[in-house]
């Protein structure tokens, strides 16, 4: 269990599982969801400053969907022998488009997200990624989304 | 192949500097969207119903608490994989999709024979025990829909840094 977890009272763990969205776009927003939480508008404001302060919360705002801006994101793994995978992960890592590159335990070992401001050139940085590793890179991109979300024990 | 549906003319310059703005967070204050308009020298109807806007149309998902899953005690994070019929991927990935414990669910293709594996279900819990249980818990939920599933548990994260536009 973590520390910061285990620091949360119950109105922070309602907070949390109430406002994963519909944080409302109004003069007086926080007020407006403070209110179902039966708290007041300077509670929720503090409560969640601490609790992005605290690391809780890596933010607290609109989470952007990068394909809809223009741009393109993909899922992509490599099966990469473990002598070669510091090098492997050293040049995935040094392109800018690579966004998250995770380490797992598969034969695919290797998964990272590309992201780009335009779809073609989701492509190109994969070729660029094979032609530099000398690995072949498997693209996965999302077909269909399925709810995103996170609860915790309230 | 991206199915993309491109929006990029439908976000002009304004829409741009307010997401700039606003991708690391709102201000926590009482009028947030009036503090923005004022910072971007907007007025706070106009950032108003431009993030109405680009929220119904999608280019926000949502807006309110970004967890920090490592944080709040998540530790194990499993990627749990599984082959299920074409014709049942989108009723069984909203079904899975709405368990407690799946953060990301998506639909993605095959590269047989190395992966045949088409529906992608995120899985976070304290330990693998956990984890397991929760796999357990889908696998139940799919029945004899599941052909084939794996578990990918990540061991290091070795790049992390968001998606951010330029500002």
């Amino acid at each position: 269990m973590s520390d910061r977890a285990a620091s949360l009272d119950e109105t922070d763990r309602r907070i949390i599982n109430a406002l994963q969205g519909g944080f409302p776009v109004s003069e007086h927003p926080f007020a407006e969801a403070a209110a179902p939480l039966g708290i007041s508008e300077d509670e929720l404001i503090r409560r969640v400053d601490h609790l992005v302060s605290a690391g809780v919360l890596s933010r607290f705002g609109p989470l952007y969907n990068a394909e809809r801006l223009g741009g393109a994101v993909t899922l992509a793994a490599i099966s990469v022998p473990e002598a070669e995978f510091e090098r492997v992960a050293a040049l995935v890592n040094a392109r800018p488009e690579v966004a998250h590159n995770y380490a797992r335990e598969h034969r695919l070992n290797m998964w990272f997200v590309v992201a780009a401001d335009r779809p073609e050139r989701i492509a190109e940085v994969l070729a660029l990624i094979e032609a530099e590793t000398g690995f072949p890179v498997l693209d996965m991109p999302k077909m269909q989304e399925f709810f995103i979300g996170l609860r915790i024990a309230a | 192949m991206i199915a993309l549906q491109v929006d990029r003319d439908s976000i002009d310059d304004v829409d741009r500097r307010i997401i700039v703005a606003t991708q690391k967070g709102l201000p926590l204050v009482p009028r947030p969207y009036h503090a923005i308009a004022e910072a971007l020298g907007l007025s706070p109807d106009d950032v108003m119903s431009r993030m109405k806007r680009l929220a119904e149309s999608g280019v926000i998902r949502r807006i309110g608490c970004i967890p920090n899953h490592y944080a709040l005690g998540i530790r194990a994070n499993a990627m749990s994989v599984w082959d299920v019929p074409d014709e049942k991927v989108g009723e069984l990935g909203r079904r899975i999709g709405a368990l407690d414990f799946v953060t990301h669910c998506y639909q993605r293709p095959r590269h047989l024979p190395l992966w045949p594996y088409n529906l992608f279900a995120m899985v976070h819990g304290r330990d693998r025990a956990e984890v397991e249980r929760e796999v357990d818990i889908i696998a139940a939920e799919l029945g004899s829909s599941c052909r084939a599933r794996d578990i990918l548990y990540s061991t290091r994260i070795l790049k992390k840094t968001g998606l951010r536009l330029a500002e």
